[in-house]
């Protein structure tokens, strides 16, 4: 055991530095000086040749990568070239808003997406069933910002039930946030619930068939313990699995949704930089996030022996 | 009396056929949903300029019209007629959904038939590809695209690029399976060339899970270029693509909701239908998922 997860963190840094390898060498390749880029559009000359001096673009590559990713392993992700400010320090302002949102879709996709999966296994074949599978596929075909602006305007501009677009801090009370958040959740959930909902079914339906689930019913098991005891523990495993998988879904579904919601997180910071040209912000957020996903599939893999005590390593 | 058996057998014939169809639509929904969808479409986006306005068109006097017989879908906000611009936006995303989805196919059948076959190689591209497959795609596609600036060839490739370590994942685990089949080691002893192998029982066999990738890098695709252009770092904006559409259409949503909703939905439809067609093969190549689902 103890091995098995040294043996699987070994292998989680080999790839986050073959990213690191990947993101450092797009912007060296890029057409175009990598120092210009890094400087900006408004750049002098003087500033050029100041971060070409810094980057060590005249050494040979080896060394600059070393020089790039010892900077970063030291938490310098560099300066935007808009606003001049540390990198790290404008992600930290702009944190709360993505991850409220996250943590809530998250809640609610795995909710209701076990619990439709369940309900339509249960009955499969029926009614429930077949207007999950209809949901699923168009649930999964509509693309998230299409689904927001549906949502804004028949939650928002015709009814004025909830707030068109904004975001409210924590901080100033818990309504309000919920109030700002509940159309970009419901928005941003609608694919994630599709997508667990029809795995979920899946693998509850391949559990189901198993002769253990028949012999809990001839011992007269009740549905209710069949469901959650028997099948959903020993169907845990590939739900697990498309958790950990769908947070690089949720990234691009981020950016959208806070586009559409004119919500101040990761992704509107994103989508600014690309419209004023800010390398360094970008590349920060996809090593970070890439991070990020590598660290979520060891978390989900090393959970599955908790779940599940028949895998061991 | 030779007429009506005559007749006869023309009612039988009609019948059969029919027949015949419908058991093709029993058999096979999804295909034929998502795959008439699909030809529906495309037929539509290829003859758009037979029955659809000029979507370049501006008409100052005639901004934010609501649908009426004249224009369907209405106008947009330059006086553009939305209907026509929905029309022709259909062939950017078709365009970018099937050409990125041929590239995924060649590229991951080049990459995973090298590595499936050349130790060496395989060892570096697998790690090479575990690391690119930990980058969120979109996030890398903005990358990408905010390094070189928009366009179409950017755009696919920063499409295709993501997609490739899934592609080649599967051509190489279907070639690793293949290669050591008696009937492979066979043609090999018997004289084949390794050429000759790969196109004649490596090929076939990478072919059907193949086809179900490309349709799902097909849908992610064009699901990707409309949320790029939508952020504007896709198509230039001038550029009558679904996602640019929904993107300039955004702030008059109170007023003109269907210049927001028409490319909207196309969009939905065009996805759904390539993601049915898509299961539909899968249905079809592996019968045991048909019965999980």
């Amino acid at each position: 055991m103890g091995i098995y997860i040294f043996r699987r963190m070994v292998s989680a840094i080999v790839v986050m530095a073959m990213v690191g390898v990947f993101v450092f060498l797009l912007l060296r390749f890029a057409p175009g000086d990598p120092a210009a880029i890094i400087a900006g559009d408004n750049a002098t000359p003087q500033m050029i040749a100041g971060i070409r001096e810094r980057l060590g673009l005249n050494k040979p590559l080896p060394v600059q990568f070393m020089h790039w990713a010892l900077s970063m392993l030291g938490g310098d992700f560099g300066s935007s070239i808009f606003t001049g400010r540390p990198v790290l320090q404008l992600l930290s302002q702009r944190l709360e808003p993505t991850v409220s949102l996250s943590i809530l879709t998250w809640i609610l996709s795995v909710t209701m997406g076990v619990s439709f999966g369940i309900l339509a296994a249960w009955r499969a074949g029926g009614s429930i069933d077949r207007a999950l599978t209809v949901f699923a596929a168009v649930g999964f075909s509509v693309p998230v910002f299409v689904v927001g602006y549906f949502l804004v305007y028949f939650f928002a501009i015709s009814t004025r039930w909830l707030p068109v677009q904004g975001y409210q801090p924590i901080a100033n009370g818990v309504g309000p946030w919920l109030v700002h958040l509940i159309l970009p959740t419901a928005a941003l959930s609608v694919p994630f619930i599709a997508f667990i909902a029809r795995i979920t079914r899946a693998s509850m339906l391949e559990v189901l068939s198993e002769d253990y689930m028949r012999t809990a019913a001839a011992k007269g098991a009740s549905p209710y313990a069949m469901l959650f005891h028997h099948a959903l523990k020993n169907a845990g495993v590939p739900i697990l699995t498309v958790v950990g998988l769908s947070f690089a879904y949720l990234i691009s579904g981020v950016v959208l949704t806070e586009t559409v919601f004119n919500v101040p997180g990761v992704g509107r910071l994103v989508v600014d930089a690309i419209n004023s040209r800010d390398y360094p912000i970008i590349q920060s957020v996809l090593i970070l996030t890439s991070g990020l996903y590598v660290l979520i599939n060891l978390a989900v893999d090393l959970a599955y022996t908790l779940i599940d005590p028949r895998i061991r390593y | 009396m030779s007429q009506t058996s005559a007749e006869i057998k023309v009612v039988s014939q009609g019948r059969v056929r029919t027949r015949g169809l419908v058991r093709i639509v029993r058999r096979h929904p999804l295909i034929v949903t998502g795959g008439g969808l699909l030809v529906i479409l495309i037929i539509a986006a290829l003859a758009a300029p037979l029955y659809a306005g000029d979507p370049m068109a501006l008409d100052p006097f005639k901004r934010l019209q609501s649908p009426s017989p004249d224009m369907w879908f209405g106008s947009d906000n330059l006086g553009q007629d939305v209907f026509a611009r929905t029309m022709y936006g259909a062939r950017i995303s078709l365009l970018v959904g099937l050409t990125a989805a041929v590239a995924a196919a060649l590229g991951g059948l080049l990459i995973g038939v090298i590595a499936g076959y050349v130790g060496s190689f395989d060892r570096i591209v697998m790690r090479v590809l575990d690391g690119l497959m930990s980058i969120p795609t979109f996030l890398l596609a903005i990358a990408l695209i905010s390094l070189t600036g928009p366009g179409i060839v950017i755009l696919i490739a920063a499409i295709v690029i993501p997609e490739l370590p899934s592609v080649t994942r599967l051509v190489r685990s279907v070639v690793l399976s293949v290669r050591e089949r008696p009937y492979v080691e066979a043609a090999l002893c018997g004289g084949a060339r390794l050429p000759k192998v790969l196109w004649r029982h490596i090929l076939p066999t990478a072919i059907p899970p193949l086809m179900v990738q490309s349709a799902n890098v097909c849908a992610g695709a064009i699901l990707t270029e409309a949320g790029l252009s939508f952020l504007g770092a896709g198509m230039p904006p001038e550029i009558p693509s679904w996602g640019n559409m929904i993107s300039s259409s955004r702030l008059y949503l109170p007023i003109a909701p269907v210049m927001l909703f028409a490319p909207g939905v196309f969009l939905a439809i065009t996805v759904l239908a390539v993601n049915l067609l898509g299961d539909g093969l899968r249905d079809l190549f592996d019968p045991r998922s048909k019965r999980r689902r």
